[in-house]
């Protein structure tokens, strides 16, 4: 999914209209405000769009504007997944320490992908939820890089 | 003397022969039963589409090189010589192209019970497809 659909975080949402056609790219959008304080991001603002548009009652975002909020994967990314894959597939084998150098390497050619460093850790021994993955996110944020990045939804 | 090299790609792992793990080469035949492309007097072709490609480089006393078929793809190819496997990832042109198209691009997966859902099942309805991971 996240090679497919160029996703680089979660949460990720995109619509989906009837024809299968994305009417709205990638972007970050909770379900609630549960998270709010720590993310800065208010829930209610995309559900009201979210829910103007399925009842007919709000647009989707039109062709040009959803093509001008994309943004497309890069080759370093795409070497990144090739990477990430290579390294969950020696994970899997059982070759734990011989996967670790294509972790790296994945998380070097694409930091910002966290599908990537922070989807890695469980396997890696890593606390995703914890002080590694706080460690990353504040070298990271530190960096002058945001963790979450939303479009910036047309008037 | 053959090597069996495990070719990830596309969600699969193939498994073909090779005689150098350091210049992998593959043949004719296992390039078209793995990524369907067949190489041609106009380039490597695949469907109505012909792509350009040297093909002294591409093609060597062992097969097609992998690295050079690889860069003509646009593909990234990485590998680990110790376990003899390669990942060939997909493609950022064919994939930002896809993603261009506005064209939703389909995909199954498995709900909790094993039940396979593709996104295509959900055309005439409006779909919000939400990723998120409990990690």
């Amino acid at each position: 999914m996240a090679d497919l659909y160029g996703m680089i975080n979660v949460p990720t949402i995109l619509w989906i209209d009837e024809e299968g056609r994305i009417a709205r790219p990638n972007d970050v959008a909770f379900g609630s405000n549960d998270f709010k304080e720590m993310t800065g991001i208010d829930s209610e603002a995309h559900l009201e769009r979210l829910r103007a548009w399925v009842r007919g009652e709000g647009p989707a975002m039109t062709p040009a504007e959803t093509r001008a909020a994309q943004t497309l994967p890069t080759a370093a990314e795409q070497e990144a997944r090739a990477e990430f894959t290579l390294a969950w597939w020696l994970s899997q084998q059982g070759h734990t320490e011989d996967a670790e150098p294509h972790y790296v390497r994945a998380g070097e050619l694409a930091p910002h992908d966290f599908t990537i460093r922070r989807g890695s850790m469980p396997i890696r021994g890593l606390d995703p939820m914890g002080d590694d993955f706080m460690k990353i996110v504040t070298e990271w944020s530190e960096a002058g890089n945001a963790f979450y990045r939303p479009i910036e939804t047309p008037a | 003397m053959h090597t069996t090299l495990t070719l990830l790609h596309d969600g699969r792992a193939d498994q073909i022969e090779v005689a150098d793990l350091a210049r992998p080469a593959i043949s004719a035949e296992a390039l078209k039963e793995t990524l369907g492309w067949e190489l041609k007097p106009e380039g490597l072709c695949r469907d109505f589409m012909c792509i350009s490609v040297d093909q002294d480089e591409l093609v060597g006393e062992d097969g097609l090189d992998l690295r050079v078929l690889a860069d003509a793809l646009q593909r990234p190819l990485v590998s680990d010589g110790k376990h003899a496997v390669a990942s060939l990832g997909a493609s950022h042109h064919d994939r930002g192209e896809a993603l261009a198209s506005l064209d939703a691009p389909d995909f199954t997966l498995p709900d909790l019970d094993g039940n396979l859902h593709s996104l295509s099942d959900h055309r005439g309805k409006k779909v919000l497809l939400v990723a998120y991971a409990s990690w």
